[in-house]
Formats: C-alpha cells, sequence, structure tokens
C-alpha cells in the first residue's frame, strides 16, 4: 500500500517552486543567484509534468518534461553568456546595473 | 510500501533544505553546489515515480552540463560576492511573507481541487508502473507523436549554442590570431616571387 499520493508530489513542486521564487526576490543584486533561482523553478515544474504522467498513466507528460529541460539548459547557457559580456563590460553583475544594456 | 514512502521523504526533505540552501548561502560556489545535491535528490525522485529516463537525463543534463557551466562562470569572474548581498536582510521578512502567502495558495489549490475525480483524466491513487521499460516507451512516443517536439528542440538548443558564441566572440587588439581566410586564399601568383640576384651582391627584401 502506498501512502504517497499526487497531492505529495505536487506539494514538493510547490515548495520548490516557492523557494525559487524567493531566490529571486531575495537575492536582488546576485545574478548568478538569480539564474539558480529560475533553475530551480523550472525544475518544480519537471516534478509537476513528471507526477501527473506517473499518477495519470500517460507518458505524454514525460516527453513535456524533456521539452522543458531543454528550454532550461538554453536559457542558462544563454543568460550565463549575457553575464558573462555584463560582466566584462561593467565589472560587475549587479541587477541595478542591469538597464545599461539597452546600451 | 513503507520503503517508498521513507524514500520519498528522505529524498525531498533533502532536496527542499539544499533549494534553500541555494538561494542563502554566502558563497556562490556552495550555491551551485547545494543546487546539484537538489538536482540529484530530485532525479532519485524521478526513480521512485518510475521515470528513470528522465531521471539519468536530469543527472547527465543538469549535473553534468549545466551546474558545472555555473561553477565555471562562478569562478571565473571575480566578483565581491559580499557586496551583492547587501538588502538580503532588509528583503527577508517580506519576502518570507510572499513566499508563505504563495505557498498556502498553491496548498488550498491541491486540497480543494481532488485530482483524483471529477477531472478530464482520471488520476489513479497509486503510481502507474507499466511493465514496459520507460525508456522504451518515450522512444516509442517520442519519435513518432512527437516528432515536431523533438525537432523543436534541436532547434532550441542550436539557437542557443549560436547565440551564446554570437554573444562571447570578441576581437582583441594586440593578439595576433591565424587568419585562415587569408591562408586559404593564398595562390602561387602572389606567394612567390622569383629575383634574379647578382653574383656578389645580395638582395633587399
Amino acid at each position: 500500500m502506498y501512502n504517497i499520493s499526487l497531492d505529495h508530489f505536487l506539494f514538493l513542486g510547490a515548495i520548490l517552486f516557492t523557494i525559487g521564487v524567493l531566490g529571486i526576490f531575495l537575492n536582488k543584486k546576485n545574478v548568478i543567484i538569480i539564474l539558480m533561482s529560475i533553475e530551480l523553478i523550472l525544475l518544480a515544474v519537471n516534478i509537476n509534468f513528471v507526477s501527473f504522467s506517473t499518477f495519470s498513466g500517460d507518458v505524454s507528460g514525460q516527453v513535456f518534461a524533456m521539452l522543458t529541460l531543454t528550454v532550461a539548459a538554453a536559457e542558462a547557457a544563454i543568460g550565463l553568456a549575457i553575464l558573462v559580456v555584463f560582466f566584462r563590460n561593467l565589472g560587475s553583475i549587479s541587477v541595478e546595473k542591469i538597464n545599461k544594456l539597452k546600451g | 510500501m513503507f520503503v517508498y514512502t521513507i524514500s520519498f521523504y528522505f529524498f525531498s526533505i533533502i532536496a527542499i533544505l539544499s533549494a534553500l540552501m541555494v538561494i542563502s548561502a554566502k558563497n556562490p560556489v556552495h550555491s551551485v553546489l547545494f543546487l546539484i545535491l537538489s538536482f540529484v535528490n530530485t532525479s532519485a525522485l524521478f526513480v521512485l515515480l518510475g521515470a528513470e529516463f528522465l531521471a539519468m537525463i536530469l543527472i547527465v543534463v543538469y549535473v553534468g552540463a549545466v551546474a558545472v557551466l555555473f561553477l565555471f562562470v562562478v569562478m571565473m569572474l571575480d566578483i565581491n560576492f559580499i557586496k551583492l548581498r547587501e538588502g538580503f536582510l532588509q528583503y527577508l521578512p517580506f519576502g518570507v511573507l510572499l513566499g508563505l502567502v504563495l505557498l498556502i495558495e498553491l496548498g488550498m489549490l491541491f486540497y480543494t481541487n481532488n485530482f483524483s475525480e471529477n477531472n478530464l483524466v482520471d488520476f489513479s491513487n497509486l503510481p502507474k508502473f507499466s511493465d514496459v521499460e520507460n525508456t522504451k516507451i518515450l522512444g516509442n512516443v517520442l519519435y513518432t507523436d512527437y516528432f515536431y517536439l523533438f525537432q523543436i528542440s534541436g532547434i532550441i538548443l542550436l539557437i542557443a549554442m549560436i547565440g551564446s558564441i554570437v554573444l562571447t566572440l570578441r576581437e582583441r587588439s594586440g593578439v595576433k590570431k591565424q587568419k585562415i581566410y587569408n591562408q586559404v586564399h593564398l595562390n602561387s601568383k602572389n606567394a612567390i616571387e622569383k629575383k634574379k640576384i647578382e653574383l656578389g651582391k645580395g638582395i633587399d627584401v
């Protein structure tokens, strides 16, 4: 007998999502932590996808979780590239200066 | 199944605690390492959910590629991290309040709307594990029903690769680099010059 139901996994996803949002909110100056928080949020999304997929017996959720994973990897690569260029030009990674990106 | 419950709580508690450490660690290197711990625990949860292929992909892609990329960038940039943490405590009470409200709202959503009844999809109380391997099932649908999705993810990765190369490419002055275009376009007419040298005299090049 399993005690763990769909709600448990959804609640875990909700907690991870909230932690990600909180991380964006608290680390207002450090872009690297903000990117990591976005990764946490996407991880929570993945947990939801996979748990819905397993509890409904349909494999489509896992395929979409793979798409989310791809997008997360692409987003991390481009975000970090922007970060490197930003640091090279300004010498800091503070979010408050990021409006200088508009040139 | 007692072991199932115990392992669920074990892995999820470690995942949540390490996620909390990600956003609160003083050193971003520690943050990245806690992020890796969180990913590994989530992939264990995926194994519990019967999605072994995604669990392995999560370890390969996230821990092997994305987290290492983060580590590279964190260690490459020489940043004063203490200065970046200013304002953390200032926003903490309001942030925690906001997070609690969000969490309670999401929790209320889950407990008022029971996913096992009155829905389009029939959600069971137990995870439905199939007899066929997870990788085989995924392979069956990925290249047939979700062919376009598969192609689109390839294009997304290509665009990300081109984008990050274009963003970080730069011309550095004062550095001698190999110019392949000029090398390839050399031919014997403009590269070799014949000169007659008279005996006893040198030549100015």
